[in-house]
């Protein structure tokens, strides 16, 4: 009897936790709402000018991972959004040509890096909360989740740390993509490699995600139409902490270098795990965690590890830059946009954090360029639409294929090096025109 | 060839984890060998081990394996107080009490945990080298932890049979009623069969931190994989849930030699009911 309980309670506990897993998002225990200020609902757009200024305060609805899997990356986004927010309505809102000025109210919630939750909140969000506009969360998978609540509800959403591809390409109307698309998140990582060592054999390892499966999509065409040999595909589900066995794949298989990751966790865990075991990689290239500062906590097991970024600061996007291209700039600049970061955070913005903050500028210049927060106005300026920022050009497809998907953003590749002092910096790498070091190649297991 | 040159590889690297994962197994079935508990804190407490060793070594400088010595007495006394606060009043009471408290144990730990230490990863940076052996390579940690799981073990089953407490948690086990009759204080005993599980709790999530990185819901994962090696090895069972636990590990290394590495957790799964269809006592016999 004893036995039967214990065996039947065991299954229980494995299936429910499969199930979960399945669902691509970890647990997380705290479901404390968090609303970042008061929401107000959006009145009806003006239709004619008023005598007297009118304010009006648009909601912006999102949800952050506080918890869970997604947290680190999931919090500078917000931070940067926030920074964004907190900027424009301490310096009096947007004011529109008939003298009505647009403030800004972030109303938000804790979706534990789960999917389920998101949907449950972008409804809340929607339907409870009236917010205007929505902020994606972070991740593609998540931003996924709640793009099919947003399209279904008619809302306007901005989606930023989402680059998976698919979520642009179901025929939604109403989703903008921040980000480079995932499928092109590492090419110009290849592009790096063809420089280096262009008979590299390369291993593609990567999180089993929907993010990760797209950017590996992208990647291996890519690298075999540059002529590289890829000598190992190896996908490795989310919380994997053992990396050993995929590890000796590696090195059986002969590659030089090696390319994929997926989020943080796994990504430091997979480089801590190369490091220790010194198989002779040359190259390692990985998503996400490489661009986020904590990554240098690994301490040497960080030396030498690349990863491609939205942004970084010490390459960030100019004004002059802007005027060659002949597209317009708008927002501050990048060094503007660290200072306020750092006065703010007391953290070097990263490129999520970037991404929180763009997406933000982005709304603004949308809703000025429609003179008007109504959605269907704010929706055919964003289609319209064609800028450049500190962090780079923002132009959408607007094809029936792919609408929404970002087409005028280009990234750059990483890599963690040493300064003078010996300490862990994070250097750009790629393009040669903007990098700040030349590469480290190949990375020596000290 | 080239397959068995990665099991090869990959196997000893599997065996070493698994006796990790068989002492986190040892906690789970003990408590519930002698109380028919099912430990739902068990997830969190490793975790509390995990930051043990994070604390010791990051926090205080003291070597991880020197603060195990500090973090097992905890981990022992967060067991009894455990017992007494949640579990002593339900003992008696239909499982799904036990259960709802070690739940709620769970959710206590892992609300605390968030908000000491957030949920994001933190990482014991500790090298203890590597030995390299044709084509396999092992971890000066992963050899280290093998080492104090297997001490842990040995330690256990002469606690438990050399020793009167050890003697009276079997007593207990077997029959509290006539242990009680016997004169053997039969909720010390309880208190101290708990304290011993999240010791053991404690002290593999402590040697998993000087490995992989964590977070407060790490523990989760290796509850999980303690409920399979509770069935494949037999519950009550410390030597069958070491050597479930080596089983575990061991398939962890040779699944990936033969297929992609996501199919781990359908084979390992798969096996789970398997064995509960087949071989509901455990692979290896379980305590009657």
């Amino acid at each position: 009897m004893k036995r039967s309980l214990f065996n039947l309670f065991a299954l229980l506990a494995v299936l429910s936790l499969a199930l979960a897993a399945c669902g691509g998002a970890a647990p997380a225990p705290t479901a404390a709402p968090a609303a970042t200020t008061a929401a107000t609902e959006a009145p009806a757009a003006p239709t004619e000018a008023p005598a007297v200024a009118v304010e009006k305060t648009v909601t912006v609805g999102f949800t952050a991972s506080q918890t869970g899997s997604q947290e680190v990356s999931s919090k500078r986004q917000v931070n940067g959004f926030n920074l964004w927010m907190n900027q424009v309505n301490e310096a009096g809102g947007l004011t529109l040509s008939d003298g009505t000025i647009v403030k800004f109210a972030a109303q938000s919630y804790d979706d534990e890096s789960n999917k389920e939750r998101v949907q449950e909140l972008y409804t809340r969000l929607i339907t409870e909360d009236k917010a205007d506009f929505l902020i994606s969360p972070y991740s593609s998978g998540l931003t996924a989740a709640a793009a099919v609540i947003a399209e279904q509800n008619g809302k306007l959403m901005i989606t930023t740390g989402a680059a998976d591809d698919d979520t642009y390409k179901q025929g939604y109307t109403g989703v903008f993509q921040l980000y480079t698309p995932g499928s092109l998140y590492l090419t110009s990582t290849v592009d790096m490699i063809k420089t280096l060592d262009p008979a590299a054999k390369i291993a593609i390892v990567n999180e089993s995600d929907k993010f990760s499966t797209a950017v590996v999509g992208g990647l291996k065409p890519y690298a075999v139409a540059q002529g590289f040999e890829v000598v190992l595909e190896e996908a490795y589900a989310s919380d994997t902490a053992d990396f050993g066995p995929i590890i000796n794949k590696i090195k059986d298989s002969g590659a030089t270098v090696v390319l994929g990751g997926g989020h943080y966790p796994d990504g430091s865990t997979f480089a801590r795990q190369l490091y220790e075991r010194k198989i002779g990689i040359q190259f390692i290239g990985i998503l996400v965690a490489p661009p986020d500062s904590k990554f240098s906590e690994l301490g040497d097991a960080a030396l030498g590890v690349t990863g491609p970024s939205q942004w970084e600061g010490k390459a960030t996007h100019t004004e002059a830059e802007a005027k060659g291209l002949g597209i317009e700039w708008f927002g501050p600049s990048g060094a503007d946009f660290a200072a306020a970061f750092e006065a703010a955070y007391g953290d070097k913005p990263t490129y999520h954090a970037a991404g929180g903050y763009t997406a933000g500028l982005l709304l603004q210049k949308a809703i000025l360029n429609a003179d008007s927060v109504d959605s269907e106005a704010v929706k055919a300026a964003l289609d319209a639409m064609n800028i450049f920022t500190f962090y780079g050009g923002i132009k959408f497809d607007t094809s029936a294929e792919a609408h929404g998907l970002q087409i005028g953003h280009s990234m750059v590749v990483i890599q963690w090096q040493k300064n003078d002092a010996g300490e862990l910096v994070r250097e750009v790498v790629w393009p040669a025109d903007v990098a700040t070091k030349s590469p480290i190649f190949p990375i020596t297991a000290p | 060839m080239q397959q068995l040159n990665l099991l090869l590889a990959s196997l000893p690297d599997g065996i070493l984890l698994g006796f990790v994962y068989g002492v986190a197994a040892m906690g789970l079935t003990l408590i519930w060998g002698v109380m028919n508990v099912i430990n739902l804190s068990h997830g969190p407490i490793i975790s509390l081990g995990m930051f043990g060793a994070y604390i010791v070594f990051i926090k205080m400088g003291i070597n991880p394996y020197l603060g195990l010595l500090i973090i097992a007495p905890l981990g022992l006394l967060l067991g009894v107080l455990i017992y007494v606060v949640a579990v002593h009043r339900v003992i008696n009471a239909p499982h799904l009490s036990s259960l709802l408290a070690t739940f709620s144990v769970n959710m206590i730990i892992i609300g605390l945990g968030t908000a000491a230490f957030t949920t994001s990863p933190y990482n014991v940076d500790f090298n203890m080298g590597s030995v390299t052996l044709g084509s396999t390579t092992l971890l000066g940690t992963r050899l280290i932890a093998a080492l104090a799981a297997i001490i842990a073990t040995g330690s256990l089953y002469l606690f438990l049979y050399r020793t009167r407490p050890g003697k009276y948690i079997r007593a207990v086990a077997n029959n509290r009623a006539a242990a009680e009759l016997m004169g053997i204080p039969s909720s010390r005993i309880l208190a101290l069969s708990f304290g011993l599980g999240t010791m053991l709790a404690a002290i593999s999530g402590a040697l998993i931190a000087t490995f992989f990185p964590f977070s407060i819901l790490s523990g989760g994962g290796y509850e999980l994989k303690s409920f399979v090696i509770g069935v494949l090895g037999g519950l009550g069972n410390p030597i069958g849930a070491l050597v479930g636990g080596l089983a575990l590990g061991a398939l962890e290394a040779i699944v990936p030699a033969f297929m992609e590495t996501s199919w781990v957790p359908v084979i390992e799964f798969g096996l789970f009911i398997l064995a509960l269809l087949v071989r509901p006592n455990g692979l290896f016999g379980a305590k009657e």
